[in-house]
């Protein structure tokens, strides 16, 4: 993926706020610390990808997700940038989960058809192999040649249940 | 029976591509007397899957270590990603009743349920926390006497480090102990605890690239000769990527990277030969300064 300014040139065109978005975001487990953020800006200072993204500020997804900012902020390719490294849930003076409110924002952006390519494979890996990488045959001889003990089969099943009634299926449209 | 018993579990990037580091942890395992029984049926530990559906992710974990409670056993993971993802899910499904009811609601599908009996630690826990250092050094026979190397320690093992609640996120110190059992110096870089990236590389593949040179040249600059990992996808992104990064930027790196098992079994005087350094992508075996 190549980043892609997002920002609109039309200044003059109103953005459309959604009021309710925040407190969307604060129902779902690991979104409740929005609410506390006062924008100082550690998380972005912080952040390893920022330093090398134009684009990818933590900050200012936190106050895009704040004022409403709702389809900018779930369709936005740089949501997908965070890399989970925690650092800036853990030095945010304010006790925001930063981190977590990223993925709060980003199951919602999948369960509105947001979804990258890279996740959908993972996905699909997990679904039909109950491993997130797929291991071919050449690399389970490997395996053996090298003296490694087999790897075993998955419980297809089971991940397949558990998809199921975890509402994962659902999201990645199986 | 050895004293101490661990569920093993290898996760999804150690055999999709990273023989070296689960040989060599087991033959460290096997040196200090550590018993490792293979985790039946287990699947992803869920992190990859976090991002798409939280849920998934929770309910992978928690079968994970149903498994193991169903052994009777602990857990132990060579992997950063798996111990964190773990380690947390653990911790919650104890704690946040309300957490366990509605994740034992998914398990119940499947004919299982968490009751929190077990415990989930990476390898280098192991072996601080159940090991200790003093016996770690027993099995030191060759130590290093002129290696210089960096930790790098990866991120999900130290953080978030209120759920994860291992070593100090800021400072770490339990691997450069570990490495300094060995007789090598393990020297201070500039932005130690930074992450690889390695996460975000099926989204951009060039942050990862610009973040691995970057540390790969703190750590020349501070004169370290090796790299020391302990998570498989750190792994792939300095060493595995390395000749990537020498691509991409017109520079030579050459530069050897570590499990840290392979450091310690070298020092315990394993042969190089049984620790799979052909697998890696940077050649190990010239490096003299590893081998006296």
């Amino acid at each position: 993926m190549v980043e892609k300014r997002e920002a609109s040139t039309e200044v003059v065109t109103p953005i459309r706020l959604d009021p309710s978005f925040r407190h969307e975001i604060m129902a779902v487990h690991g979104g409740e610390t929005l609410k506390a953020c006062f924008q100082c800006g550690t998380c972005t200072s912080t952040c390893p990808i920022a330093r090398f993204s134009a684009y990818y500020r933590p900050r200012q997804i936190m106050q895009m997700t704040q004022l409403g900012m709702r389809s900018r902020v779930l369709s936005s390719e740089t949501l997908w940038l965070c890399a989970a490294c925690f650092t800036c849930t853990d030095r945010c003076p304010q006790g925001v989960e930063v981190a977590s409110v990223l993925r709060v924002l980003r199951n919602l952006a999948v369960k509105e058809g947001f979804s990258p390519a890279a996740y959908k494979g993972l996905a699909s890996n997990v679904l039909g192999t109950g491993y997130a990488y797929e291991i071919t045959k050449p690399r389970l001889r490997k395996r053996e040649e090298l003296g490694l003990p087999p790897l075993p089969n998955a419980n297809l099943k089971d991940v397949a249940k558990l998809a199921g009634v975890t509402g994962f299926s659902k999201v990645i449209g199986t | 029976m050895p004293e101490l018993e661990y569920l093993f579990f290898l996760g999804c990037v150690i055999p999709y591509r990273v023989p070296s580091y689960e040989i060599s942890a087991r033959k460290i395992c096997e040196r200090l007397g550590i018993g490792l029984v293979e985790m039946p049926e287990f699947n992803c530990c869920g992190l990859p899957l976090d991002p798409i559906n939280h849920e998934m992710m929770l309910a992978l974990a928690a079968r994970n270590l149903c498994l193991a409670e169903q052994q009777g056993l602990q857990i132990m993971t060579i992997c950063n990603g798996c111990a964190g993802t773990l380690r947390k899910v653990n911790k919650n499904l104890k704690e946040d009743r309300g957490l366990r009811e509605r994740v034992n609601g998914y398990l119940k599908e499947i004919g299982m349920e968490f009751k929190g009996t077990t415990e989930v630690k990476h390898f280098i826990q192991v072996l601080v926390e159940d090991i200790g250092f003093e016996k770690v050094k027993e099995i030191v026979q060759k130590p290093f006497n002129k290696l210089k190397v960096a930790q790098h320690y990866g991120c999900h093992l130290l953080r978030p480090s209120k759920e994860v609640e291992f070593d100090d996120p800021e400072d770490p110190k339990v691997l450069k102990a570990l490495i300094e059992v060995t007789g090598a110096k393990c020297l201070d870089y500039m932005d130690e605890t930074q992450c690889c990236g390695a996460t975000i590389s099926g989204i951009n593949s060039e942050i990862p690239l610009q973040l691995t040179r970057e540390k790969l040249n703190h750590i020349k600059e501070a004169g370290a000769q090796a790299l020391i990992t302990i998570c498989p996808s750190c792994h792939l992104m300095y060493d595995v990527n390395q000749p990537r990064i020498e691509r991409r930027f017109g520079e030579k790196f050459d530069f050897p990277v570590l499990h840290y098992p392979q450091l310690l079994a070298l020092a315990a005087g394993i042969s190089p030969e049984e620790l799979a350094f052909n697998e890696h992508k940077v050649d190990v075996s010239g490096k003299m300064v590893l081998f006296c």
